[in-house]
């Protein structure tokens, strides 16, 4: 039963820590130059680099939102003008979409664990995914320097004819950082795919890898699949904005719902990137703090599966007040009632897993449980929004917003959190301080309920998103929203700072602090360079805890 | 302090929608209960160093898994299905409604009722009768969102969009515009007036109305020339328009098309697009030429001759 045996060096993590003192990791082997870091070809210095990328991104999108929720609380728009507004939710939603939640959990702990959870050295392509990272950071200046020069008002979802013809801010830059930020996206896809075929360990068949491997490689396939429609959707924008080619604008002959259905045909399938990888992250944490094998494998593989493919037969459901037909619009509802089947058979399988297991509430395991039920929230009020009929009064309000940030701050963000604290020791060598955490974690839930939930009602209510100034009657639910940012806010800055502080104060990691089964633990905490002294075989399924024993 | 929790109700569409919405609200409970409870029972039960049977089960996994994808399945079906009944409600205007035309642009709402009255950002309408909104955009996508109506629709410029409801509660309601639409979206807002039939007939009278609107398309349809090959005369260029609007057209295509308002504006901007059988293409496109308003006033034309023939000269020559 003990996961050591499985591995043929099975002393490599303790007696390495024995018997040298400064133990070689990859933090320290290749030099700390700045060099060494950006030219490395290390998928755990290409993580910490997308991490470090992350967080840059991630701080100004949510500084944008604090100034939202700050001009909310009032219903007249009197803390900046509406031009600012409109650039500022714009800001918001292009960075959190494709510079935080699309890279967060791949690109940063799918760079750094997948690897080590295949008992791999690296990725298929080390160089390529070095090129992801550049890319990523290439669109990623593009981006800001849209910004700089003065914004964009276009929100996250570029409609036609307004972002081709009518808007006069800086469009093009915007488009073309999403554009080559794509590429990264892709290439990272593509990496992880045939890194999961062609460099499993001896002995790790398909249905013995973790599950977070068959959440990235469902994941990866949708990013290979839908990233390409986004950049020629985009490109065609271009096109008409900059040599008024008739693609979308009717003035030019061409269809502005076009754009409707290229855009969602990739959107809705990133929503998936943006919350496969948080399921995958929930089946490791939720096994190891209950000490259970999880339940249902197979069902849990395949709904990632089934998730990725359903997930490209329902953009329609974005359009059902656009004018499409009344028939397509039935037939959008009913696949996305399917498409959530897959995610109901998840929760119900987590949940029997804790069946007398042995629960401990470590940082990880906390996140996890707020994922558990902050996701089922945004999952059941999709439902409403999958009822077409209900649709058609909640569409473009509140509502939405109140039910896609459920999903991906209350799911993706959280899981996102649990795997960081989860493999914390695996990337620092250093503990977390645990009590700092668990209270991080209540904060960041009550805050994240707080802000959004009134939101739902204010939908209902009637208050259209995107609105700078609104009507009276609806302020009371804004103000507990920007009350509960509020809170929210300490919730990410406390982190922020005990991260930080862990680095010199944490204590020292054990090469496996939470006696988890997954091959990355096999190897010492730091990992050396090539992660593996000699390459582990694998001989069993994956999560063989017993509760009994712990 | 007052927390609202439903906007107001004043139509049965927007009871339907609610209805809905309770059902659903219920369905989440009861599986945030099925879920959750023996999540924290576990939860409790099972934490670590609290005695508790931790033996390994064997449950029979295929069975379980098999019963949590079929209910959920099921009970989605019954849900869809509530869902699309209310949205054929919404989407399939009664045939006996009264219309009004309304154009969208940045960042206002124009209304123009057949009788020729027209206002901005307000909308005046009896109770108890259907309304038939035509809508239109100048420029880019708005929607029209009446939230005590329960009822949205986008306006996309290039094509018409339909909405319709039928108030049964007086007073003043919101309208919003719901499609992100540039600077001043959020202001792009107005009300929708519900009178009762007597106030709505002194209203009408009230505002002073010039011309009608098909009256006024007259004067279009004169002044831009369509009168000049859309009529009676010895040589035919052009199909007659009389008694045209809401009967088949047959097109050169051999498709068969009814001649609705979307027919009539793409025939007015786009000509070569839907040419009718036995015609070539000799009239020039109005793209650009054509304000929305003037482009409704004309349909508004065609349409209050839909009740007459054509004369004899024209079946003849035909």
């Amino acid at each position: 039963m003990n996961p050591l045996e499985n591995v043929e060096n099975p002393a490599s993590g303790t007696e390495y820590f024995a018997t040298q003192r400064t133990p070689k990791n990859y933090l320290t082997e290749g030099g700390h130059t700045l060099k060494s870091w950006l030219l490395t070809a290390d998928h755990k210095r290409i993580g910490l680099l997308y991490l470090y990328s992350i967080l840059f991104y991630f701080t100004i999108a949510a500084i944008a939102a604090a100034l939202m929720r700050m001009e909310l609380i009032t219903p007249e728009g009197d803390m900046v003008t509406s031009e600012t507004y409109n650039k500022l939710f714009t800001v918001h939603g292009t960075l959190m979409v494709w510079f935080f939640l699309i890279p967060s959990i791949p690109a940063v702990l799918g760079n750094f664990v997948l690897p080590m959870m295949l008992g791999a050295r690296d990725v298929a392509f080390p160089k390529l995914n070095l090129l992801s990272w550049y890319l990523f950071n290439g669109g990623g200046l593009l981006a800001l320097y849209s910004l700089v020069v003065g914004g964009v008002d276009t929100g996250w979802t570029f409609y036609t004819p307004y972002s081709s013809t009518y808007s006069n801010s800086h469009v093009i830059a915007m488009a073309a950082g999403i554009f080559i930020a794509g590429f990264g996206t892709i290439l990272t896809g593509l990496n992880f795919i045939i890194t999961t075929h062609k460099l499993r360990a001896p002995g790790m068949t398909w249905f013995r890898m973790p599950l977070f491997i068959w959440s990235l490689y469902s994941t990866s396939v949708i990013m290979i699949l839908a990233t390409p429609v986004l950049a020629m959707t985009l490109a065609l924008m271009a096109i008409e904005r900059l040599w008024g080619v008739g693609v979308f604008d009717p003035k030019l002959g061409g269809d502005p719902i076009l754009f409707q259905h290229l855009f969602w045909f990739y959107s809705h399938p990133a929503v998936y990137i943006m919350i496969l990888p948080g399921m995958g992250v929930v089946s490791e944490v939720i096994t190891c703090f209950s000490r259970k094998p999880i339940f249902g494998y197979h069902f849990i593989a395949f709904s990632s599966v089934a998730i990725a493919v359903l997930g490209f037969m329902v953009w329609g459901h974005h359009m059902f007040t656009s004018g499409q037909s009344i028939y397509a619009g039935l037939v959008f509802s009913f696949l996305s009632y399917m498409v959530a089947v897959p995610s109901a058979i998840k929760v119900f399988n987590w949940t029997l897993t804790l069946y007398r297991g042995s629960i401990s509430f470590n940082t990880p395991m906390i996140y996890i449980l707020g994922f558990i039920g902050l996701f089922t929230i945004g999952g059941l009020t999709g439902l409403f929004l999958a009822a077409v009929g209900l649709d058609v009064h909640v569409q473009d309000t509140y509502f939405i917003v109140a039910h896609f940030h459920y999903i991906m701050v209350g799911g993706m963000v959280t899981a996102f959190m649990a795997g960081l604290h989860y493999w914390w020791p695996k990337i620092t060598g250093r503990m977390y301080p645990e009590k700092l955490g668990q209270l991080a974690a209540l904060t960041m839930f009550l805050g994240f309920n707080l802000t959004f939930f009134p939101q739902f009602i204010l939908g209902y209510l009637g208050m259209p998103r995107r609105y700078h100034a609104y009507a009276p009657e609806f302020q009371i639910y804004n103000v507990m929203s920007s009350a509960g940012a509020s809170i929210l806010a300490v919730g990410y800055l406390l982190p922020l700072i005990y991260f930080i502080w862990s680095l010199k104060h944490g204590k020292k990691a054990a090469a496996n602090p939470w006696n988890a089964t997954g091959l990355e633990w096999q190897t010492p905490s730091p990992p050396p360079k090539h992660n593996f002294a000699e390459t582990p075989v694998v001989d069993g399924p994956p999560y063989q805890y017993s509760a009994e024993e712990a | 302090m007052n927390f609202p929790l439903f906007p107001p109700e004043a139509s049965q569409i927007a009871r339907q929608t609610d209805h809905l919405l309770v059902a659903l609200v219920l369905f989440s409970a009861f599986t945030l209960l099925v879920v959750f409870a023996p999540m924290i029972y576990f939860l409790f039960k099972y934490r670590r160093g609290k005695k508790a049977d931790r033996r390994p089960v064997h449950l029979p996994e295929t069975v379980i898994e098999v019963t949590w994808t079929i209910i959920p399945a099921i009970v989605f079906t019954g849900l869809f299905a509530w869902g699309a009944n209310v949205y054929w409600a919404i989407e399939r205007p009664p045939a006996d409604a009264m219309e009004i035309s309304v154009v969208g642009k940045q960042w206002m709402w124009k209304m123009e009722h057949p009788e020729g009255n027209r206002e901005i950002d307000e909308l005046h309408v009896p109770i108890g009768r259907n309304i038939k909104l035509t809508l239109a955009s100048q420029d880019v996508i708005h929607s029209f969102f009446l939230p005590a109506f329960r009822v949205k629709q986008d306006v996309v410029p290039g094509r018409y969009s339909t909405l319709w409801f039928k108030a049964d509660k007086l007073g003043t309601f919101h309208l919003f515009c719901s499609e992100y639409c540039g600077t001043h979206h959020s202001a792009m807002i107005g009300s929708l007036i519900v009178l009762t039939p007597d106030e709505y007939q002194k209203w009408l009278m009230h505002g002073a109305p010039g011309p009608t609107m098909a009256q006024e398309g007259e004067g279009l349809y004169r002044s831009y020339g369509c009168s000049g090959c859309h009529v009676r005369s010895t040589v035919v260029r052009a199909p007659p328009l009389e008694g045209l609007y809401g009967r088949p057209v047959p097109l050169q295509s051999g498709q068969i098309v009814t001649a609705d308002e979307g027919y009539l504006r793409d025939s007015i901007l786009l000509p070569a697009k839907d040419l009718v059988a036995g015609y070539t293409n000799a009239m020039p496109s109005f793209q650009g030429h054509l304000s929305e308003d003037d482009l409704l006033k004309l349909i508004a034309y065609i349409k209050s001759i839909s009740d007459t023939t054509p004369t004899q000269e024209t079946e003849e020559a035909k």
